[in-house]
């Protein structure tokens, strides 16, 4: 089981969002970890093929992405950047209409992720309009839906930004929890240093170019720095980081 | 599994469409002011010869109630490509680009949703066209539905390919003064070609090309239990046009970089 990524190129006009990225991710929790504007939302509408792979390839269990782009999208759980809810259905009808565009009846979506559910503390309010709902709960639907469909990968781009350190905290430990139990991929996409723990993998992108691809203590020790600020810093600073 | 996300998209729509009842108010308020105020003021002006496929003389409401029917259409099909650029602009989008059915049967789908709330919308409208003494057939009534079907399916395809070329929700505007209003006043909507032809030649021929004429004269050869082959043609081929360009407009976009060696 594995994503993997080769020489993936990325240009924006005459402006490269992304240059020659490689990498190969594996069960467990990988950490996407890049300043603003380094590339990461470009490389999650790559994998998530709402932007076409020109330059390089991407594939999923050897799948690749431009060929099989139907059978890929049927494993793959997203949690996009931006609200993606629908405002005016209720909780549960947003997730009975994802469940409908996987295939599956809302009864059996919801039985599926039913602990997820009491784990999010979403059961109670599952007819509760997505609208009256603060920043930290649209987020753990959006994160309950992502996993209605059972995905084998999950990707997350920037999952808890806008949050307070509760709900951060909440949704962090949720998914990796979720990854120990399911051993499933997780690339989780942030700017938040905190997020990152040693044992991470960490895939360090800085200006649209991998800088760093290794378990987080391993990095340290390569680059002999004590912390992920420090080696971060020291990355996006050395390495001339506009 | 394909029946169940075809069924998933259209109780979505129907949910957000009773979710803004305000919208079937607002879609009913425009047509039924043309019909009440607007067809009583200009009655008497606007008299009309006997034409297909009328049968006899016939009062100014009789005339314009297909053309208000196919205004409703054009309206919710317009109001509905907003929405997509709104779902576009708020993320929604990207759940039903992220579905791993073909998009093509995604958005055929969402179309199919956006005709059946314009199909009920026309016949709340043909209700109230009954105040004003217009009343068809209940055949008229039954073969009515494919043509409002396929009516909304050619301006939902026209409307999808709005959605996906205009960039900003600010935009949509322009397609209001652009797209709505030529469309609908250069038809046959409001008044027969031949009314047109005394007035103008070449407004004539544009309107006699405009393909909404088309589609006004099908919905009204349609409320008389009548039909026009050439009218069906001409719907039907820009209807698989617009929504093979609009299904292609929604392919996820690429962009090829030149490698200097």
């Amino acid at each position: 089981m594995n994503i993997s990524v080769n020489q993936l190129s990325y240009q924006f006009g005459k402006n490269a969002a992304l240059n020659d990225v490689s990498f190969s991710l594996k069960a467990g929790f990988n950490i996407l970890l890049g300043p603003n504007g380094a590339g990461k939302s470009t490389l999650f509408s790559l994998l998530t093929g709402l932007r076409k792979v020109t330059n390089g390839d991407i594939s999923f269990n050897q799948q690749k992405m431009e060929k099989q782009r139907q059978s890929i999208l049927s494993k793959i759980g997203v949690v996009f950047q931006e609200n993606t809810l629908d405002l005016d259905l209720s909780i549960k009808q947003n997730l009975g209409y994802f469940a409908s565009l996987h295939g599956l009846s809302e009864a059996k979506a919801l039985a599926n992720i039913e602990d997820v559910l009491t784990q999010l503390a979403l059961n109670d309010r599952l007819n509760d309009k997505v609208r009256n709902l603060n920043g930290g709960h649209r987020r753990r639907v959006e994160i309950a839906r992502s996993l209605l469909h059972e995905p084998t990968f999950l990707l997350l781009d920037e999952p808890t930004v806008g949050l307070d350190i509760a709900s951060r905290k909440l949704i962090l430990n949720f998914v990796r929890n979720y990854v120990k139990k399911r051993q499933s991929i997780v690339l989780w996409a942030t700017h938040l240093l905190e997020e990152v723990e040693t044992d991470d993998v960490l895939l360090l992108l800085i200006n649209g170019e991998v800088k760093g691809f290794d378990r987080c203590h391993k990095l340290l020790t390569q680059h002999k720095m004590d912390n992920v600020s420090e080696l971060f810093t020291n990355l996006t600073q050395a390495k001339g980081h506009k | 599994m394909y029946w169940r996300c075809f069924l998933g998209v259209l109780k979505r729509e129907m949910l957000k469409f009773w979710q803004q009842r305000s919208r079937l108010l607002s879609a009913l308020v425009r047509p039924l002011l043309w019909l009440f105020v607007f067809a009583a003021g200009f009655r008497s002006a606007l008299g009309l010869s006997m034409i297909e496929p009328y049968e006899s003389y016939i009062l100014y409401e009789e005339y314009i109630v297909p053309g208000l029917a196919a205004m409703i259409i054009l309206f919710n099909s317009m109001q509905s490509s907003l929405s997509m650029v709104y779902d576009r602009e708020m993320g929604s989008m990207k759940v039903l680009l992220m579905s791993p059915f073909p998009r093509e049967f995604l958005l055929c789908s969402k179309l199919i949703g956006n005709t059946l709330i314009s199909a009920i919308q026309v016949y709340i409208f043909l209700l109230f066209a009954l105040l004003v003494d217009v009343e068809l057939s209940f055949l008229g009534y039954v073969y009515a539905f494919p043509v409002i079907f396929l009516l909304a399916l050619f301006l939902g395809s026209i409307g999808l390919l709005l959605a996906n070329n205009i960039k900003q929700l600010e935009n949509f505007a322009g397609v209001m003064n652009f797209v709505i209003f030529p469309m609908f006043f250069l038809s046959s909507a409001l008044y027969p070609l031949w009314k047109m032809r005394e007035a103008s030649e070449v407004l004539y021929w544009i309107c006699q090309f405009n393909p909404f004429t088309s589609g006004v004269e099908l919905l009204r050869y349609s409320f008389y239990e009548k039909f026009d082959a050439q009218y069906l043609v001409v719907v039907v081929c820009v209807t698989v046009i617009c929504f093979i360009a609009a299904v292609r407009s929604f392919e996820p976009k690429g962009n090829k970089i030149k490698k200097v060696s």
